[in-house]
């Protein structure tokens, strides 16, 4: 690079030179627009953070029946709030791993069955009173107690004893789980003063901004957190705000007229005419989420596993993430996991889409006449499209489906998890273990493939178990091998989360594990002058 | 002849009161028989059966229908709307400030578009079948039939991305400056002007028409009067009934029938919030904003009525 260059990137960076002059200036040295911009970046970030202003996000995902209470989230504008003014024991980094935050230590006895979090010394309330052990302990009860109706239940389940020792909250599970404390970083357990317990939905914890403004289903705002104990790592514009933009065209169009800095799920349809508006950047990230396609196992026609490998053969994969995703995902191949977690294996043959075989595996299952799919819009975007070149790569392997479209209001308790063959989505999980024991064990809940097998339960608790990493990945092979081979499941495609921010956004890191960089976005991002 | 007024005015009154019991009845049984169930919505598709049970106890959905019924009627003849299910807070504290938004918006909408309207009308037909009458009824006809989604895309589209004169996004909020709200409400309020224009321009043109075929239009062009004070003195009054229907019926449509708007420009309005609530399947506050809904409707449409029996001495005195 020249030094020329280097010298007029700073010089944007700290305000001197505009942003526009730059890039005249840049093209005249031969340089291309994008490779100008990254170079930007790249100073900007190099000048450091910069405080002040007012982010705004604009938002899909928020309903007049939000509350601020954690152990009622359930869609994004929630989650991305809790994130700006909650605080977690721990958090996940982007690189899959974790970060101590109000837990300043963890540690496990040998058998992975008692964790000890060593609570933080001097990290303040928004309320004025310190975050003690006997916060995080009654926070944890109360998304422990069946009563409390929290999202964080199931996780919450495995616990057998909590307690206060000193500075330390000492965890007692009912069996070994080595990734319990990938468990505590989900989203609804912020720690609340008296964990919440003498008023849930009061919006008070220790993150980086202050609820000033809660009108569930319109607007959130909060402002800066003078104390907040990390003021140097995030809280850098002065308040931040989330409008609820549920209308994708809306959002784009509140983003070109310049009233948001943020937003949420760009459409894939649309991405690339949101990427043509100058000064806009679309932020991709592939994640754990992903697209799928259910078939009861213990359900006739679909206890036949011969069927099952049909459906599986007759699925063009390649075309789902071409056509459906326009490219922003990739493939699946059947098991619920891919690069995004820890201790994935890559090794694992891809299933290709062989008409041959489908129509070999399907006159191999005596099974005959048309199956029946059920889809809906809001299965996953752009399902019904799905379900149709579905429809089509089975009929070249000489299986006819009929494709159902059921109303998008009622999907998800009367079609999901109660019809033998539909479509739905998975937002993932921090872990392989987590993935496989909200959905794929026999006793879960959420088995939407109902697959009940002894011999995978175990493999799953054995590998729950063991700290050994070696052997852990594995396991986690072998599960995988039986959930695509034997399982109920067809995964057609991740998808990339795709978010977009304007110029006057930096400090933008990708975060695989959710949206809006794990929703941490205007918490982490500030503004630029 | 007063007294007979009252009654009839009191007769529509009453005859109002016991539509709107009807009404909530409808909206009770309607609400009972939307697929799902109000637990199960609350908590999504990751709800665990225990969540669910326990939730179900606590919201009494295992008392019969009926009792939940007068229950529900007591509370709402006793000004309490309940506790909304989904976040636990009294519903007429959140349900206030979105009436008032969508009034504030429905408001201005009429402002502009009922004075409108009826001139334009007026204009119409004194220059009837002429290019003027043309030219304003093929445009009305124009806006009407346009979808009010894509005529709201299309104004966000030039005049807030393109030409960046109104934001797109019309969240107003307590507090709010009244000119910064009557900024953030241009382009909704436009569009709603849009849809409900021609309706009324049309009943307009067609009432005063009809009333121009009479014998004493002719006497008063006979008399010398210029065209415009026949309109004005003599056609307008023995019109005002149809318009005065077709007025109301236009502004029952924009405090109850404008979710479309409310989703686009992202405008807080009772539309959107009740689409939340079915969506979660609250059933009170569903129930609450339904019978607000009607009782707008219900007293738009007296009001209607009691206007044309005042206009019309025919109806006063009822054979």
């Amino acid at each position: 690079m020249s030094e020329e260059l280097k010298y007029l990137s700073h010089r944007v960076a700290v305000g001197k030179l505009s942003r526009r002059d730059f890039l005249g200036r840049a093209a005249a040295l031969g340089v291309t627009a994008s490779f100008a911009n990254t170079l930007l970046g790249g100073a900007a970030k190099a000048a450091g953070p910069q405080k002040g202003g007012i982010i705004k996000a604009g938002m899909q995902g928020g309903e007049a029946t939000n509350s601020l209470d954690p152990a009622s989230f359930l869609s994004q504008v929630p989650f991305t709030f809790g994130k700006s003014w909650g605080e977690y024991l721990v958090a996940l980094t982007p690189d899959g791993g974790l970060e101590n935050r109000i837990a300043e230590e963890v540690g496990a006895s040998d058998d992975a069955k008692v964790w000890t979090f060593k609570i933080r010394d001097g990290i303040e309330f928004h309320n004025g009173k310190s975050v003690t052990a006997d916060d995080v302990l009654a926070t944890l009860e109360r998304h422990s107690n069946e009563d409390s109706k929290s999202g964080a239940l199931g996780i919450m389940k495995g616990i057998e004893s909590m307690k206060v020792d000193g500075n330390d909250v000492v965890v007692t599970l009912k069996e070994a789980n080595a990734d319990l404390p990938y468990l505590m970083a989900d989203y609804h357990l912020i720690i609340q003063p008296n964990g919440g317990k003498d008023k849930p939905d009061a919006g008070i914890s220790a993150g980086p901004y202050k609820v000033t403004v809660n009108e569930p289903g319109v607007r959130h705002g909060g402002e800066r957190f003078a104390n907040y104990w990390q003021g140097d790592k995030m809280g850098f514009a002065d308040q931040i705000e989330i409008i609820v933009i549920n209308d994708a065209t809306a959002r784009t169009a509140a983003m070109q007229g310049g009233q948001v800095h943020l937003i949420n799920r760009v459409e894939p349809k649309i991405v690339d005419l949101v990427k043509r508006v100058p000064g806009v950047t679309i932020q991709n990230v592939s994640g754990r989420g992903h697209y799928v396609f259910i078939m009861h196992c213990n359900t006739a026609p679909f206890d036949n596993n011969d069927l099952r490998m049909a459906l599986k053969y007759a699925m063009n994969r390649e075309e789902m993430v071409e056509k459906i995703l326009r490219g922003y995902g990739s493939v699946g191949n059947d098991f619920p996991i891919n690069a995004a977690y820890p201790l994935f294996s890559d090794d694992v043959e891809q299933r290709p889409y062989d008409p041959d075989k489908a129509a070999f595996h399907f006159k191999k299952s005596g099974h005959d006449g048309p199956v029946l799919l059920r889809t809906s819009d809001v299965a996953f975007p752009g399902a019904v499209d799905a379900a149709q070149l579905y429809q089509q790569s089975c009929a070249k392997a000489g299986i006819t489906i009929d494709v159902k479209r059921e109303p998008g209001d009622g999907y998800w308790s009367e079609v999901w998890n109660k019809q033998p063959f539909c479509e739905s989505y998975w937002g993932g999980r921090p872990t392989q273990d987590q993935m496989y024991s909200t959905a794929y064990i026999s006793t879960a809940d959420w088995n939407d493939t109902r697959f009940l097998r002894p011999e995978f339960d175990k493999l799953i608790m054995e590998a729950r178990a063991q700290l050994d990493e070696t052997k852990r990945k594995a396991m986690y092979r072998d599960a995988a091998v039986m959930v695509r081979d034997e399982g109920g499941l067809i995964l057609p495609m991740f998808n990339d989360f795709i978010d977009a921010s304007t110029d006057k956004i930096d400090g933008w890191e990708p975060h695989p594990a959710a949206e809006l960089m794990d929703g941490y976005a205007l918490a982490k991002c500030w503004l630029t002058a | 002849m007063g007294s007979s007024i009252a009654t009839l005015i009191a007769q529509r009154i009453a005859l109002g009161v016991v539509l709107l019991l009807a009404v909530s009845v409808l909206i009770f049984v309607g609400t009972q028989i939307l697929p799902g169930d109000v637990a199960q919505s609350i908590l999504g598709n990751q709800a665990t059966p225990e969540a669910l049970a326990n939730l179900r106890k606590e919201l009494g959905l295992n008392d019969p229908a009926v009792v939940r019924y007068f229950a529900w009627l007591g509370g709402v003849l006793t000004g309490d709307l309940g506790t909304a299910l989904t976040t636990r807070q009294d519903i007429a504290t959140t349900l206030m400030p979105r009436l008032w938004n969508t009034l504030f918006l429905a408001f201005w909408a009429a402002v502009v578009s009922v004075p409108l309207a009826i001139i334009l009308g007026l204009l119409a037909v004194r220059y009837r079948n002429g290019p003027i009458d043309k030219a304003i009824s093929g445009f009305a006809l124009a806006s009407t039939s346009l979808p009010e989604f894509f005529v709201g895309y299309l104004l966000i589209f030039f005049v807030a991305v393109k030409l960046q004169w109104f934001p797109s996004i019309s969240t107003v909020y307590d507090g709010m400056p009244l000119l910064d709200k009557l900024r953030a409400i241009v382009l909704p309020t436009t569009v709603l002007v849009l849809v409900v224009l021609a309706h009324m321009m049309r009943m307009t043109r067609a009432a005063i028409l009809n009333v121009m075929q009479s014998a004493y239009i002719e006497t008063a062009e006979l008399k010398g009067l210029s065209a415009f004070d026949i309109i004005r003195k003599h056609a307008f009054p023995n019109a005002i009934a149809p318009i005065v229907n077709v007025v109301m019926l236009n502004l029952a449509f924009l405090v109850v029938g404008v979710v479309v708007v409310e989703v686009i420009f992202v405008y807080p309005g009772l539309g959107q919030y009740l689409v939340d609530h079915v969506a979660k399947r609250d059933v009170p506050v569903v129930q609450a904003v339904g019978l607000i809904f009607a009782a707008v409707y219900i007293s738009l449409n007296i009001i209607a009525d009691i206007t044309a029996i005042l206009a019309n001495p025919r109806l006063r005195h009822p054979k």
